[in-house]
């Protein structure tokens, strides 16, 4: 590769290979290592991908609409990530391990975490969403890369039990630059730990182009670190799907680690907070979106003699259903109550904390006993 | 009771550790096939195996990140870092996952990590060798920090620590590592008081000394040598740093009246601070004279032919305790 392969923000001009099973136009490309992995998905099995990908695509354009009407304090959109997430995500097994950042909304939708759960973060109303244990599913993180580590050391207690389940660590391409990662992917190859690093290559962190965080395609890293690298063109989900499970196969093997680059593209803003018309062109986003991951699924049914229009009204009533819970989920999430502000800091008895937290209680009741001395004091500013 | 070095009372205590909960794992640099570089961990990977007593990459946030994970399995795990100076590449794991994960999942997830930290100077190291840290942590909420003194408390320390439901980090004073004590091996961790008590070691009238660590032994002998000039001095080892046993300190202040701090550690924003503000906001009325801090200098920690002007020794804690007595100091007629 030359610099002249790269645009004037280092971005890739002429892309460098991946494996694509299915064309943006919805053609079936024959692959003889990775078909043998989906052979059981049938055209029912790709109508079910499409519409857990239709539904989290609503579930995500919903919270976003939630935000941009005040009821959510930030959302960090998946939109154009869709097949990226769900085709991994289908690809574990329930007692496999998942620990991701703040945006993998679709993971956690395919793990049943429910939609209040999903939100609560957003609203502020709570620090987690969900109990970790109930959806075998880390509590996001909001380090970068610093869950690519927690992946790894669960995955070498599993295999230090004896276990044949695996974890996933979900990143994105800005994470490839962390310390965590990198000490994350040598560990993993040394103690032989069965994880897959799955890096969503979403060509921007924040207003970063992949090129500032790479000189070269990110895949290529995993030979440095002693483990398959695997790029796959990640708005396909039949090869997000098949990659993803030949990773955890090895996985469960005892043959360690592998890297997943998957391809995609990041169609909105990095949180509802960030203004992308700043630092990437409209053209860009236009030729992404004629990559879109579920067009291409409907294509292919269509193609493959399926009433593709059916299926698409029938699942965009179900994504209606879904999204309408997101919003009726916003009224379940109360403010918490002001002492819980020192909950769970310390599984143990602490006495200093004990002690600040009684002095607390102490302020908050003097707004509860009218002329006790707090009178000239605004009552809304402490609850 | 055995008569055992501070570094084979902790090889001891994990030994047990190890024994008592196959939950229990070691992870860090050196530790296994060398025991670790002050030889804490001797024998433990021969008798447990490479599963338990871990040699991992040299890398700190790798070590603390992956035994986050570990953690969220159900293990606990035990880290060595090598020295206080090597443990800033963990920072960022240990302050924004091991410390906040418990709180974060609200109660769902605990982090029952113990991050063993050889610290301290006084023994002409090279540069990052020396260090005590320990009021970084100190400052961050979810954690707790101890610090051991002596054989008999590290043997059981470690175990409580390890023992812990919260993570633990665990402050060894690597000058003592060789320095032995009776450890009574047989002790139950239910009947040994718990890591957050302090210790009070000599007991006295005139001056409340409160030290931890390696310092607690300089501290004694410095209570002996003013008994000779008629100083009744009454000095408390610590042992938590986070939280502090401040019914413990204040007690002891309400009936001396005076308050000298000392730790290895510089002065700004230390744990001398912490405890001199809160020890006056609750014994204001029974100070005689503001509380006193005998610290490192807020230098870096200089070569070894300097480390001696950096320590505080026996005669800069009695410079301290004079100040708090009003009598002649290096301070006299300086405006404070």
């Amino acid at each position: 590769m030359t610099p002249s392969d790269r645009d004037a923000t280092g971005l890739l001009t002429r892309p460098e290979p991946f494996v694509q099973l299915v064309t943006p136009t919805g053609e079936r490309r024959a692959n003889a290592e990775f078909d043998p992995w989906i052979a059981d998905i049938d055209l029912a099995a790709v109508g079910r991908l499409y519409r857990d990908m239709s539904i989290i695509r609503r579930i995500d354009s919903e919270a976003t609409a939630l935000q941009r009407q005040g009821e959510l304090g930030l959302w960090p959109p998946l939109a154009g990530q869709e097949a990226a997430q769900i085709g991994s995500a289908r690809a574990l097994r329930d007692d496999d391990f998942i620990f991701s950042s703040y945006r993998e909304h679709a993971p956690a939708w395919v793990r049943g975490v429910k939609p209040a759960e999903m939100l609560s973060v957003w609203r502020g109303t709570a620090s987690s969403g969900w109990n970790p244990y109930e959806h075998n599913m880390a509590v996001p993180q909001i380090i970068i890369g610093a869950q690519a580590l927690h992946a790894t050391g669960y995955a070498m207690g599993l295999a230090w039990e004896g276990s044949d389940a695996a974890t996933i660590a979900y990143f994105g391409d800005g994470a490839t630059s962390e310390g965590d990662v990198n000490e994350a992917l040598v560990f993993a190859a040394s103690f032989d730990a069965p994880v897959v690093f799955f890096c969503q290559n979403n060509q921007w962190a924040i207003s970063e182009p992949v090129g500032l965080q790479s000189k070269q395609p990110l895949a290529r890293r995993a030979d440095g670190f002693g483990m398959p690298g695997i790029r796959i063109d990640g708005n396909d989900v039949l090869a997000v799907l098949a990659a993803t499970r030949i990773a955890l196969d090895r996985a469960r093997r005892g043959e360690g680690p592998t890297f997943i680059e998957a391809v995609t593209y990041r169609i909105g803003p990095h949180t509802t907070a960030d203004d992308p018309k700043r630092y990437r062109s409209d053209d860009e986003i236009a030729q992404w979106r004629e990559r879109d991951p579920l067009t291409r699924v409907l294509a292919l049914l269509e193609a493959s003699g399926v009433d593709s229009a059916g299926l698409e009204r029938e699942v965009a009533a179900d994504a209606d259903r879904a999204a309408a819970e997101l919003r009726a989920a916003i009224t379940t999430l109360a403010d918490p109550e002001p002492l819980t502000v020192f909950d769970h800091v310390y599984v143990e008895p602490n006495t200093h904390l004990a002690r600040q937290r009684d002095h607390y209680t102490r302020y908050l009741a003097m707004f509860d006993e009218p002329g006790a001395g707090a009178s000239d004091r605004t009552e809304g500013t402490t609850r | 009771m055995t008569t055992l070095t501070l570094a084979k009372a902790l090889n001891a205590g994990l030994r047990r550790a190890l024994a008592d909960d196959e939950k229990v794992v070691l992870m860090g640099e050196d530790i296994g096939t060398l025991g670790g570089v002050f030889r804490v961990t001797d024998g433990l990977k021969a008798e447990f195996g490479a599963h338990r007593v871990v040699d991992t990459p040299l890398s700190e946030a790798g070590i603390v990140g992956t035994a986050v994970g570990l953690a969220y399995r159900g293990f606990r795990p035990v880290i060595e870092i090598q020295f206080d100076g090597f443990i800033y590449p963990g920072f960022d794991q240990i302050v924004a996952q091991v410390a906040k994960l418990h709180y974060r999942s609200r109660g769902n997830v605990r982090m029952p990590i113990t991050i063993r930290v050889p610290f301290g100077g006084g023994i002409g190291a090279a540069e990052h060798h020396s260090e005590s840290p320990e009021a970084y942590f100190a400052h961050t909420a979810g954690l707790r920090v101890v610090a051991c003194s002596n054989p008999a408390d590290a043997y059981m320390m470690v175990r409580q620590a390890i023992a812990s439901d919260d993570p633990v980090l665990f402050f060894e004073p690597k000058r003592r590592y060789h320095v032995k004590g009776e450890v009574d091996e047989s002790a139950s961790l239910a009947d040994a008081p718990p890591m957050g008590v302090a210790t009070t070691v000599a007991t006295g009238r005139d001056v409340t000394l409160v030290t931890y660590g390696a310092l607690v032994q300089t501290a004694r002998d410095a209570a002996l040598a003013a008994a000779e000039d008629g100083i009744s001095i009454e000095v408390i080892d610590l042992r938590s740093l986070a939280p502090v046993d401040y019914a413990a300190v204040a007690a002891s202040v309400r009936r001396t009246g005076r308050l000298v701090i000392t730790h290895e550690a510089g002065q700004q924003g230390g744990v001398g601070a912490e405890i001199a503000a809160s020890i006056t906001e609750r014994c204001f009325e029974y100070l005689e004279a503001a509380p006193v801090r005998v610290t490192g200098h807020d230098i870096p920690y200089p070569p070894a032919k300097l480390e001696r002007h950096h320590l505080p020794d026996l005669d800069r804690m009695l410079d301290g305790v004079d100040r708090v007595m009003g009598r002649p100091n290096s301070l006299s007629g300086v405006e404070a």
